[in-house]
């Protein structure tokens, strides 16, 4: 490997860094601003100067390749002047209105001036004003505070594939806007706030909300798609103010969509938090043990080996854990997570799962959709397939309506029978697939929704056999979840065969036939009329429909007040992290079974979270890893039956709202409203 | 003082719709074809410029929408070209544009002067457009004909050599709607060293 | 005085015919073939033994540039001339483009030939629009002699040119801002390396020169290497385009001798300074990014790169502004500080920032409402701007400040004293 010296200091780098690089790896810090390593290099702040021998004149460091025996200076007089005299200039038109800066306390600009700058001004001229600029619901602006370092403009164009900001004018009288001030059209814009390294472009829903150094900071685990990203949650006593990613190159590099960033205000609105009971057709608030001795009641009554219960976007492990087990306990197997009649096979765990890894998605050549809209359903995903797109020319086929996924795709068919044609080699994508030597396949919930979901698993699963997408070492089939809890119910076995294939028939039949009480955990996007007949028992933290309907309604706690274990779409094992206690009464789900076991012969056998998830890890060791991507699985099913001819219809309507707390939330009924124009 | 090229919001007059003519049309088609396939973005330039001379002399919303969908650009990339070329005016214009320039040499040899003359007879200030719409008013920096200041460009043409009464000559004759000889106003041909 | 027959630009007022025949009477395409049969090598080979130095302000080796063209690079070359004349007092390219296009157009071949390039693209200035007329004539005229297109002059290289009018912007006289330009975006100059050689157009190897260069090239090639080089001073060699402007009697572009003495050149072809040499105050000799000079240095400096350099200031385009002692100095440059400011592009931070500031100061300096302490700071500032930027268009903005701080600071002392007066009286 080539040297470098950096201040006297002889060190090794690899081929490709730049000189800042290497700086870094020398342990020597290089301010900046305009630099940032996921997006290309803009080289226009000028803070990164340092000295270079044979350069009459200091390089950027950003943008200069490191080269064998090159000789740099971070640390002279004229580098530490020409720093100073950058932060002056970028301070001279920069207001000082510190004090009521959203930015203030994490600011770049405050940071840097104070290690860099002068310690006080010599501008003595008007400071420019620069008119605010309208970029939607989310993205507030301040556009005097701009230092034009164009990291907005980067990353709507590279990362998130929309380009509609941009840098208009020249010299001093350069604005940052949108199109016309239209709102930014991208599930991903709030990234653009924590990457604005000065006050410029903010949080809308937060502005004048917090300091940040008041606020109590929990890393937790996103749970609005299936990913599970690495965030950070923000509170203020009982209130959750704002949500940020982080780093977590396996997963969500450093991006989180819009949705996870903005629906907390959902989180305060329409909240459940004392128990109800229903009476002469009207809600009536109650205490514990009153619902918890009715239920006990209805169980009995309606035939305990009945009763069934049935999961949701949002159920934790720990739930559907002790869930099942209740229900168990009563003599009954009816439980289910397939709400959405999405299918998978049996004991076959890479049926289910994203099995190449996200990450992998970085190194693919060809990608194949099968009835998904990844923008939707897992926007930071998608971004990934962008970058892959970008950077390794990676072609994309689709299969589903034509969309505007931010980067051009072969629009197959909007039929699912066009797995036919790939399995016999007739597809104008089969070509390609067997030309390259990594390929994914992605199949979405529109995909395997229908009762001929098995099938559909079991086509694709041959097809990546024919074309190498899964082979011995690699396994490029992937199903694409779409909620957090999905991967962890089929891993518990949350589940009952009889319920396959034709959801919404089955459940309904059942429950006619039986009467039986129903459990609801956070089950909000259910076909409501197929519960007719039962003796409904809401377990959530939304008054949503399906709490309206219900016979008693139980509180429990939103993800930020407990700590829950869920399986990303990748079965990956994470958890979250109570980042205040439940609001009101609210009590966890796996708390309120353990007491409900007691009214019945048969008690669940543990008393606090430590209990419940030894419990858990013992029966399904699959949870006594955390974090931890699994080894990849061999496809280990598939038959070469035809597909019936079938238009795909994607389940996701309105990104902005998905579950109860996105529909709760006003910032997302604003998205909705201005962004997709449609009326929340 | 505002110069219509130098501005960066978009007239919004959404009720003019812009569609290319079918000459230029053709010349869009031409123009293209310099730059290799692919590569159409190339012709922002040229092809703004023909619809900046289509519609009077600059670019409302729908024009620059048209051009955007004409070489398949995003909007705001069409925006940010619009807005960086002091040629691209978002504000409409007279039928005179006259661009007088102010830089050193033409100031050394008088243009503060043609400036008084030219408020006089047009009667606008800088930044301005007459009330006949005969005549807009701007300053511009250096238009390369130094050797032939003060200097003045109106519309395409440059007028060279100038001083305060073979200016107002102009001025009045465009005023008239009288035909006037571009280039130089002393009678010297290009840029030689002869006898003023 | 350069001689009749040793000048390159023999229709530089446009006496005579631009068009094709006029050309053709001037010896211009004659015979093309012939130096192209010579080959690449040979003509890069010539041109480096020639001296010539780039005309478009920089004076970097024209035939040292050439050469860093790629020789096998598999991927489509680009010539790109820029003719984007916008360096206040400059307006040389504008006499070629419009009174002798078939002399570039024949240069263009000749060099593109030489870096295998089948492309070539003009980038003028939008203002010149009557220019660009005149230019794209010429070219339809050598497309229909054969002189250009398939087989160009009979050659077997099939070369193209294609004009490409600009918009308005000063910063696209910047190679790689021309560059951004020509692709379709704003001109903001790219960061370097890579260099256009490597990589410029559309990615591909470039190589981006100034009219005035790539039109002396076939001249060069036709008298050979050693009648160019021995015109003017070693390193400094050929003959030159000067404009002259401002305050002398007969304003003009001339062609002249490299290293010809200054206050010669005013003289014998401006018919000197209004008011005789002695009302000179000051001239700046290479257009508005050089440092100005004051009479003192005037009487003696040569006008070429390496003499001027050594008196701090540049040849620059060989554009000379002269300014006698009627000139209020400090407004002269407050001027081109406002051109500066007018023409920064915005994207980086000293010269967005630092531009706007300098001018402000400037302008209180006219009528001296400043602090003397403001005259370090101006200097400081400038000093914060020089060689920090990406390009450039920093250092030209610096550089006419320093200059007028270095020679007319008792002026601008003078001027506070004033002001402070007037103000104790008021």
């Amino acid at each position: 490997m080539p040297f470098i010296t950096i201040d006297n200091q002889e060190i090794e780098f690899e081929d490709g860094m730049t000189v800042m690089q290497a700086c870094e790896l020398a342990g020597v810090e290089i301010p900046r601003f305009c630099y940032h390593d996921r997006l290309s290099i803009a080289g226009n702040c000028r803070m990164c100067l340092v000295e270079m021998d044979k350069s009459p004149k200091p390089i950027a460091s950003c943008a200069m390749p490191a080269t064998e025996g090159m000789k740099i200076k971070t640390n002279t007089d004229s580098i530490k002047r020409a720093r100073k005299g950058i932060m002056e200039f970028l301070l001279i038109n920069h207001p000082l209105d510190c004090p009521i800066c959203d930015q203030g306390g994490e600011c770049d600009l405050q940071d840097q001036a104070l290690h860099y700058g002068l310690d006080r001004s010599r501008y003595e001229e008007n400071k420019r004003a620069v008119k605010n600029k309208y970029m939607g619901p989310l993205v507030g602006t301040i556009m005097t505070r701009c230092i034009h370092c164009t990291r907005c403009v980067r990353f709507s164009t590279e990362i998130a594939g929309v380009d509609d900001l941009g840098l208009l004018g020249r010299g001093e009288n350069a604005e940052i806007t949108t199109y016309l001030e239209k709102a930014i059209e991208s599930e991903l814009s709030g990234n653009v706030i924590d990457l604005c390294p000065v006050g410029a472009l903010t949080n809308k829903p937060y502005a004048f909300k917090a300091r940040p150094w008041e606020l109590n900071k929990t890393e937790s685990v996103d749970i609005f798609d299936a990913m599970g990203s690495s965030i950070r949650i923000d509170t203020l006593g009982k209130k959750t103010l704002r949500v940020l990613p982080r780093l977590n190159e396996e997963i969500n590099e450093e991006w989180i969509s819009d949705k996870s960033r903005f629906a907390i205000d959902g989180l305060s609105k329409e909240r459940i938090d004392i128990p109800y009971i229903k009476r002469n057709g009207k809600l009536i608030s109650t205490e514990w043990d009153e619902v918890l001795n009715r239920i006990t009641q209805e169980i009995s009554k309606h035939g305990k080996e009945n009763t069934l219960a049935l999961s949701g976007k949002f159920t934790d492990i720990e739930t559907l854990f002790a869930t099942k087990y209740f229900v168990q306990s009563l003599g009954s197997n009816f439980f289910d997570c397939r709400y959405d009649n999405a299918q998978f096979i049996e004991n076959q765990r890479s049926s289910y799962l994203f099995n190449s890894s996200i990450q992998e998605i970085d190194n693919a050549e060809v990608i194949l959709l099968v009835g998904t809209n990844p923008r939707w359903e897992a926007s930071v995903l998608n971004a990934r397939i962008r970058k892959s797109y970008i950077n390794n020319d990676c072609k994309i086929g689709l299969i589903g309506k034509k969309i505007d996924l931010t980067y051009e795709y072969s629009h197959l068919s909007d039929n699912i029978e066009h797995l036919n044609d790939l399995l016999n080699d007739r597809s104008p994508f089969s070509e390609l697939l067997k030309n390259s030597k990594k390929s994914l396949m992605i199949i979405g919930n529109s995909a395997i929704n229908f009762r001929d979901g098995k099938e559909v698993l079991n086509v694709c699963s041959e097809i990546a056999k024919k074309y190498n997408i899964s082979t011995n070492n690699f396994n490029g089939f992937n199903v694409l979840q779409q909620d957090i809890s999905k991967a962890g119910a089929i891993d518990i076995g949350f589940y009952n065969n009889d319920f396959a294939q034709n959801f919404d028939q089955k459940i309904k039949d059942h429950i006619s036939k039986f009467n039986p009480v129903v459990f609801l955990l956070s089950c909000d996007e259910i076909n409501h009329s197929i519960l007719e007949g039962a003796f409904i028992v809401y377990l959530g933290h939304h008054g949503d429909v399906l709490a309206q309907l219900a016979n008693v309604v139980l509180p429990t706690p939103a993800y930020t007040e407990k700590s829950s274990t869920y399986v990303n779409m990748e079965g990956r094992v994470l958890q979250t992290t109570r980042c205040y206690h439940p609001l009101g009464e609210s009590k966890e789900e796996w708390k309120i079974f353990r007491s409900l076991s007691n009214n019945f012969s048969q008690k669940l056998r543990f008393n606090n979270l430590s209990e419940l998830r030894n419990e858990i890890s013992n029966l399904f060791p699959v949870f006594k890893e955390i974090n931890n991507l699994p080894s990849s699985s061999k496809l280990d099913f598939g038959s070469a039956t035809k597909i019936e001819n079938r238009v795909l219809e994607y389940n996701i309507k309105n990104f902005y709202m998905t579950d109860v707390i996105s529909r709760a939330s006003i910032t997302m009924a604003n998205c909705s409203r201005e962004i997709l124009n449609k009326v929340a | 003082m505002k110069h219509p090229g130098m501005i960066n919001i978009v007239s919004d007059t959404s009720n003019e719709i812009f569609e290319w003519s079918e000459r230029n049309f053709s010349k869009v088609k031409i123009v293209i074809e310099k730059y290799p396939a692919g590569k159409q973005q190339s012709a922002v330039i040229p092809i703004l410029d023909l619809a900046q001379r289509q519609n009077n002399g600059w670019l409302n919303r729908s024009a620059i929408e048209k051009v955007s969908e004409t070489l398949s650009m995003s909007f705001i990339r069409v925006m940010e070209v619009v807005s960086f070329y002091s040629m691209f005016n978002l504000e409409p214009v007279g039928k005179n544009f006259i661009q007088i320039c102010r830089t050193t040499p033409c100031w050394l040899r008088g243009s503060n002067k043609l400036l008084d003359v030219v408020k006089e007879v047009t009667g606008c200030n800088l930044g301005e457009t007459s009330e006949d719409k005969k005549f807009t008013l701007v300053e511009v920096e250096c238009l390369g004909a130094c050797c032939n200041s003060p200097m003045v460009q109106i519309n395409d043409d440059y007028y060279e050599d100038l001083n305060e009464d073979n200016f107002r000559k102009v001025l009045l004759k465009l005023k008239n709607n009288e035909n006037i000889n571009k280039g130089s106003q002393s009678g010297r041909r290009g840029s030689s060293p002869e006898k003023n | 005085m350069l001689k009749e027959e040793d000048k390159i630009f023999k229709n530089l007022y446009g006496k005579e015919d631009w068009g094709l025949k006029g050309a053709y009477k001037r010896g211009i395409w004659s015979n093309t073939n012939a130096i192209l049969a010579r080959g690449n090598d040979y003509i890069i080979e010539e041109i480096k033994k020639s001296e010539l130095r780039g005309r478009g302000g920089a004076g970097f080796p024209t035939g040292l540039k050439w050469s860093f063209m790629p020789k096998n690079s598999g991927k489509p070359h680009y010539l790109v001339v820029n003719a984007d004349e916008s360096e206040p007092g400059t307006c040389k390219d504008r006499e070629i483009l419009r009174n002798d296009p078939h002399l570039l157009l024949e240069g263009c071949l000749v060099s593109g030939f030489a870096m295998h390039a089948h492309n070539c693209y003009i980038y003028i200035r939008g203002e010149y629009y009557n220019e660009a007329l005149n230019l794209q004539k010429a070219i339809d005229e050598a497309y229909e002699a054969k002189l250009l297109g398939k087989d160009a002059c009979g050659s077997g290289w099939d070369f193209n040119i294609y004009l490409h009018r600009g918009a308005g912007a000063y910063i696209c006289g910047e190679e790689t801002a021309l560059l951004e330009s020509l692709e379709g975006k704003k001109g903001q100059p790219r960061l370097k390396p890579p260099f256009p050689a490597e990589s410029g157009l559309y990615g591909f190897p470039t190589t981006v020169n100034n009219v005035e260069s790539i039109a002396v090239a076939p001249t060069i090639l036709r008298k050979g290497a050693k009648w160019f080089a021995n015109l003017g001073n070693p390193k400094n060699t050929g003959t030159k385009i000067f404009s002259i402007s401002g305050h002398v009697n007969n304003p003009c572009n001339v062609e002249e001798e490299m290293g010809i003495p200054l206050k010669e050149l005013i003289e014998t072809h401006a018919g000197g300074v209004i008011g005789g040499w002695d009302n000179l105050l000051a001239i700046i000799p290479g257009g508005a990014s050089v440092p100005l000079i004051p009479k003192s240095i005037c009487d003696t400096v040569k006008m070429d790169f390496d003499n001027l350099l050594k008196v701090q200031s540049g040849l620059g385009t060989a554009a000379v502004i002269v300014m006698n002692k009627s000139t209020d100095i400090i407004e002269s440059i407050t001027r081109l500080s406002n051109f500066y400011k007018h023409e920064s592009c915005g994207q980086c931070t000293p010269c967005r920032e630092g531009t706007g500031w300098m001018y402000r100061i400037m302008k209180k300096m006219i009528d001296g409402s400043v602090q003397l302490e403001d005259i370090d700071k101006l200097d400081d500032v400038t000093r914060q701007i020089e060689g920090h930027t990406i390009c450039a268009l920093g250092d030209a903005a610096a550089w006419p400040i320093q200059g007028l701080i270095r020679h007319f600071k008792p002026e601008i002392e003078r001027r506070i004293a004033e002001f402070n007066k007037k103000k104790e009286v008021a």
